[in-house]
């Protein structure tokens, strides 16, 4: 079964190329067959090969297979070959599950969109690109599939291209990203000059060889590759796309900008973490940018309006915590909070788009209220979402994930104490907007009358992803709690585990513990004090209004589209306002000078005789006395 | 002879397409097709089969014809074939057909002359890739230009005269400096050896003098620069892409810029290595600022046409970068873009010149939102514009990337400026996509999508580009002999320093004694 391996991503691709080339001949009901079985074949394949896989796994760590060579001359062999280990496993299994899911889902959600086979032609496509991603054996396929999610997502965001403005999103987070991916190409180029592989597995081998730690090239190579999958991952600096991307239709924010792509940095770090090992300063800086977005961007989520943007800023937030996993060296910690996180953020998406749908398009959470009563079946699975994304203790996933996250970095030797403490004040943050969210949409007065809750195609998936949101955790328990490693014993086999600081007493994980609950469970409180409709803050703070510079600044996400606009965008159109080639300004003089000589010699055909006997006499009388000097 | 065949078929059916407008207006069209298939099945029978395989002194031709022409002056009509001209041969037919097929509804008007010129222009093209006698060769480097000057300034649009000229001075130039150099060397060979000649082999044994070496690479360069083109002779183009027909600007996008990169790699390369060494760094920023300027300037414009032609330019810029990089890598990846670029930017013009026979303007600003008028276009468009700003699974992708793989170790700080034109790249061919396809429509006219035989011709392509992308093999072991020879050729030059291939062997053999997990 393990040879089938092939087809995980080519049945996508092929619903795509069905889908792309005789879609208008298909019904709609073919095409959300299509659609939703070329997924769930994968997904079903996935499950065979994973079977095969690990009957032999801890003895057999990878399989390998070629297709064909893609290219192979003058030195560069780059094969069509996957890589299946324990990494891309987990990777294959959330993107076809999850992704299958929300296939699902959108078949309902989508269902009376003029678009709706190039809709799933499109999600097809960007499942085959990002299980090409996940399962590239070397960089350059790697990079095919990084390319081609970023494809997909541009053409899902301008999704419904007669927007304008949606287009500018789907442009911009294009380019923001390929800033990212052309950092990441020139890291290609300098690992593939230097150790002439691109091999994921030789190539770090080799580097590990070649290159002492903290050695030059390494640092050069990793901050390369970091600001790729900074771009990919909107982790700071080149965050500003996400927010914006929100533009497409909440099945893709789920699938791709929440669950799947915007996490492809995590897994190009992990998957490469022998380079990254080698370049310490540069996994700090992964910390410490990780800590940095995940403030911000939990911050900014406190004051969005639209519920999409909200949910933007918290997946921006919550990949803040994978990096600084990382950064700390707590790989498997990272992957366990990517599992979670893309169970419960997909989750989130799909009841904000099931409250979306049923408000006709409304998006402003100033204009929700009190659906909690009549969609019953969104606000519980959107609780058990929120309760996972704020890390609620012992009944949800996110809190056995962010746990362990928050311990390594208190025990890890490379994190540092303040760290520690910025990402339990985002643990903070993050129960505080999370039911903002909930106590804002679901209870207090009905602003607007919904429709009724949808139907079972969109029922279905959310009701699935809230069991995983809550179940999944248990794969991972803290020693003080249960004490499971199924998860990281599993990825043992493809990560490092986690250095610990020898003088880590036992005690202090409890403590530790406590603490983050805490956290968490005081910005579930101050949630319900400021927002809960009844409270006495509430009224208060209600009536205060949000222009309040802080404010907007905040919800501009600290500005740095300001900034950007000021820096680049701005000097680029100055660049680029006039369509005038100044190189052709020099043969156009050369065309005007040869005209007005022209015009010159032409006055002197006058046509007279004299004229031309004075000129000749003059002209010979001038030779003569040039001879005669 | 079977070469000559190559080049005789579409000249010969050049004035029967002519002639057939009195039958009907489709009979040249035919003629032009069927003349052009017939010599595509020909190439390949040439190419795939007896592998004659005949080595003259410094190039294994395929096949290699002779017929002495001029004897006293050492011209000889000396025709050899290679994977290298195989493959360009293989491309022009494919853009002629492109290029009829893009002219079926747009040329009306003298139908019979305007296919007799492409079939002698198509003509001129393959001889000039076939030719290696330099006096032929400049032969037919005149004959493809005269067919396209008519093409242009007959059919053209409302600038065409000054486009025109424009063209036709420009190239006109830098064949005058490409002929005196060709003369200047066949002199040189009589003073050597006592009589004149004008074949590539005995050329390629003449020892020259450093400074002479010099001068003449440098004619050499500026003469296929403009071809290419590279700024700062790149102002013609613009201006011809955008007044051309929609068929002449894919031909000349498609295959004639081609010549110019097919000049660098025949002759400038292998003939002056030294001189070519010296010159690297210059030529290779040439090459840097070709792809960021016309980038920029691409940019900047809002007809779709000259969006495309400066996106061209900047392509080119890339075939320049690899070709002075000098190693196998990157010469492999010059051949790869010169026929990436040759499907994508003919891809690319017709879709652009399908949009301007539709609403009669290239102004962008009046397009917008045709994805639903026209979806078959829009979805080309789509393909050509990712194919262009070099997403990988197209062939633009193998070759940009294989360039740049290539020539990283020869100069770093170029190939990381030549990467942020992958940025631009984006930037134009989305920013294209943006203004024409999505959006608000500004025209409401109902016009008609791509017609069946047209969209297959367009798919095709697009398929080809894919194909092509996922496995470049085709191209890349056709071309790697010859590109292996040129390399050779370069080191084996005695005072030729080459650090680099040392550098990347010592670094290759110190990390493969390790093993790995």
């Amino acid at each position: 079964m393990l040879n089938l391996l092939w087809l995980i991503p080519v049945l996508p691709l092929a619903g795509f190329l069905l889908l792309a080339l005789c879609g208008g001949r298909l019904s709609r009901h073919q095409i959300a067959w299509v659609g939703c079985g070329s997924v769930g074949t994968a997904a079903v394949t996935t499950g065979l090969v994973a079977a095969d896989f690990l009957r032999t796994f801890p003895d057999q760590e990878a399989y390998r297979q070629t297709l064909w060579n893609w290219i192979d001359t003058s030195g560069m062999t780059v094969g069509i070959s996957w890589y299946l280990d324990a990494l891309s496993l987990l990777m294959v299994a959330v993107i076809t599950g999850v992704g299958f899911l929300i296939h699902l889902y959108s078949a309902e959600y989508m269902a009376h969109d003029d678009g709706y086979a190039r809709f799933f032609a499109y999600m097809n496509l960007f499942v085959s690109a990002m299980l090409t991603l996940v399962l590239a054996d070397n960089l350059l396929l790697l990079y095919l599939g990084w390319e081609g999610v970023g494809l997909c997502s541009y053409l899902l965001i301008g999704f419904w291209y007669r927007e304008p403005e949606y287009g500018t999103a789907a442009q911009k987070a294009f380019i923001v990203t390929r800033i990212g991916d052309t950092a990441f190409a020139i890291g290609l180029f300098i690992l593939f000059t230097q150790l002439t592989s691109l091999s994921i597995q030789e190539v770090q081998s080799r580097a590990v060889e070649a290159w002492p730690v903290g050695s030059n090239l390494a640092m050069i190579v990793a901050v390369l590759f970091l600001i790729g999958a900074v771009g990919k991952s909107a982790q700071l600096p080149l965050q500003v796309w996400l927010p914006d991307a929100m533009a497409g239709p909440t099945p893709v924010s789920a699938l791709i900008h929440a669950a799947t792509m915007v996490t492809a940095g995590v897994y190009l770090i992990a998957r490469m973490h022998h380079l990254f090992a080698l370049a310490p300063m540069v996994q700090e800086m992964i910390a410490v940018l990780g800590l940095v977005t995940l403030l911000l961007a939990a911050s900014s989520a406190l004051v969005q309006r639209d519920i999409k943007r909200v949910l933007a800023y918290s997946t921006m937030s919550q990949i803040g915590y994978m990096f600084l996993a990382l950064g700390v060296g707590a790989w498997s910690a990272a992957l366990f909070h990517f599992l979670t996180h893309s169970c419960f953020k997909a989750l989130l998406f799909l009841a904000a788009g099931s409250v979306i749908h049923s408000l006709h398009h409304e998006q402003d959470i100033f204009k929700m209220g009190g659906l909690r009563k009549q969609l019953p079946w969104t606000f519980w699975t959107f609780l058990i979402g929120a309760a996972a994304m704020s890390g609620v203790p012992l009944i949800t996933s996110g809190f056995y994930s962010k746990d362990w996250i928050l311990w390594s970095v208190w025990a890890s030797p490379l994190s540092h104490q303040w760290i520690w403490f910025g990402a339990v004040f985002g643990a903070m943050l993050t129960g505080l907007y999370s039911f903002r969210l909930i106590f804002r949409v679901f209870f207090g007065e009905v602003r607007t009358t919904p429709t009724g809750e949808s139907g079972w195609a969109m029922r279905g998936p959310l009701v699935v992803l809230a069991f995983l949101a809550t179940t999944i955790g248990f794969l991972e328990m803290p020693h003080t709690l249960g004490h499971v490693t199924l998860f990281s014993d599993y990825l043992s086999h493809a990560l490092p585990t986690t250095d610990l600081l020898p003088d880590i007493d036992e005690g202090s994980e409890g403590r530790e513990q406590l603490a983050v609950t805490v956290a968490a469970l005081l910005g579930i409180g101050l949630a319900a004090l400021l927002f809960l409709p009844g409270s006495l803050l509430a009224t208060r703070w209600a009536d205060q209004s949000t222009d309040h510079p802080s404010m907007t600044l905040l919800q501009g996400g600290w500005g740095f589209d300001r900034l950007y606009d000021r820096l680049f965008v701005r000097p680029w159109f100055t660049l680029t306002r006039r369509p005038h080639d100044m190189l052709d300004r020099g043969y156009e003089w050369l065309a005007v000078c040869a005209e007005s000589c022209h015009g010159w010699m032409s006055l002197t055909q006058t046509g007279h005789v004299r004229w031309y006997a004075a000129t000749i006499a003059v002209g010979t009388l001038m030779l003569l006395g040039l001879f005669a000097l | 002879m079977s070469l000559w065949l190559l080049i005789l078929i579409p000249i010969l059916a050049a004035p029967f397409a002519w002639m057939a407008q009195q039958q009907s207006r489709s009979a040249p069209r035919w003629i032009a097709l069927g003349a052009l298939s017939v010599d595509g099945l020909v190439a390949l029978l040439l190419g795939t089969g007896e592998h004659a395989t005949q080595a003259s002194g410094h190039g294994a031709w395929l096949v290699e014809s002779s017929i002495s022409w001029i004897p006293r002056w050492g011209i000889s009509l000396h025709l050899g074939l290679d994977g290298l001209s195989l493959i360009l041969i293989v491309l022009t037919v494919l853009v002629g057909v492109v290029a009829t097929m893009a002219s079926w509804t747009e040329i009306q008007n003298r139908v019979g002359l305007f296919h007799c010129n492409v079939l002698l222009a198509l003509g001129g093209v393959i001889g000039v890739f076939l030719a290696i006698d330099l006096f032929l060769f400049f032969f037919f480097w005149e004959l493809m230009l005269v067919p396209m000057y008519l093409l242009i300034v007959i059919w053209g649009h409302a600038q065409r005269r000054h486009a025109s000229f424009k063209f036709f001075l420009f190239t006109q130039a830098g064949s005058l400096v490409l002929l005196v150099a060709i003369v200047a060397l066949a002199l040189l060979h009589q003073q050597a050896t006592g009589h004149p000649s004008f074949d590539y082999a005995d050329l390629m044994d003449l020892t020259l003098s450093t400074e002479m070496a010099r001068w003449l690479m440098l004619a050499f360069l500026i003469g296929f620069l403009v071809k290419l083109p590279a700024p700062p002779f790149h102002t013609w183009l613009p201006d011809t892409y955008a007044e051309a027909p929609t068929g002449a600007t894919i031909i000349l996008a498609g295959i004639l810029a081609k010549t110019g990169a097919y000049g660098l790699l025949r002759f400038t390369i292998p003939m002056f290595p030294e001189a070519m060494h010296e010159f690297t760094p210059i030529a290779m920023g040439l090459g840097v600022v070709g792809i960021l300027y016309a980038a920029v300037l691409a940019c900047a414009q809002t007809d779709i046409k000259r969006l495309v032609a400066y996106s061209s330019i900047s392509h080119m810029g890339f075939i320049l970068l690899g070709a002075f990089a000098g190693t196998e890598l990157a010469l492999q990846g010059v051949v790869m873009q010169m026929v990436a670029h040759g499907l994508s930017t003919g891809g690319l013009f017709l879709v652009a010149g399908a949009l301007e026979e539709r609403y009669q303007t290239r102004e962008m600003s009046h397009m917008g939102g045709l994805w639903a008028v026209t979806p078959r276009l829009a979805t080309m468009a789509l393909v050509f514009a990712c194919a262009s700003l070099g997403l990988p699974g197209m062939a633009n992708f193998i070759g940009e990337f294989l360039i740049l793989f290539g020539s990283y170790a020869t100069q770093p700080i170029m190939i990381i400026l030549a990467s942020l034109g992958m940025v631009m790249a984006a930037i134009y061919s989305l920013g294209m996509m943006q203004r024409t396809f999505f959006g608000r429509q500004q025209d409401t006219r109902s016009v008609q999508d791509l017609s069946n035989v047209v969209f297959g011709t367009v798919l095709l392509i697009a398929a080809l580009q894919i194909c092509l992308g996922l496995y470049p093999r085709v191209v890349l072991s056709t071309a790697q002999p010859v590109m292996n020879q040129l390399v050779q050729a370069a080191a084996s030059s005695p005072t030729m320093p080459h650090p680099l291939s040392e550098s990347l062997l010592s670094s290759h053999l110190t990390t493969s004694q390790g093993s790995t997990p």
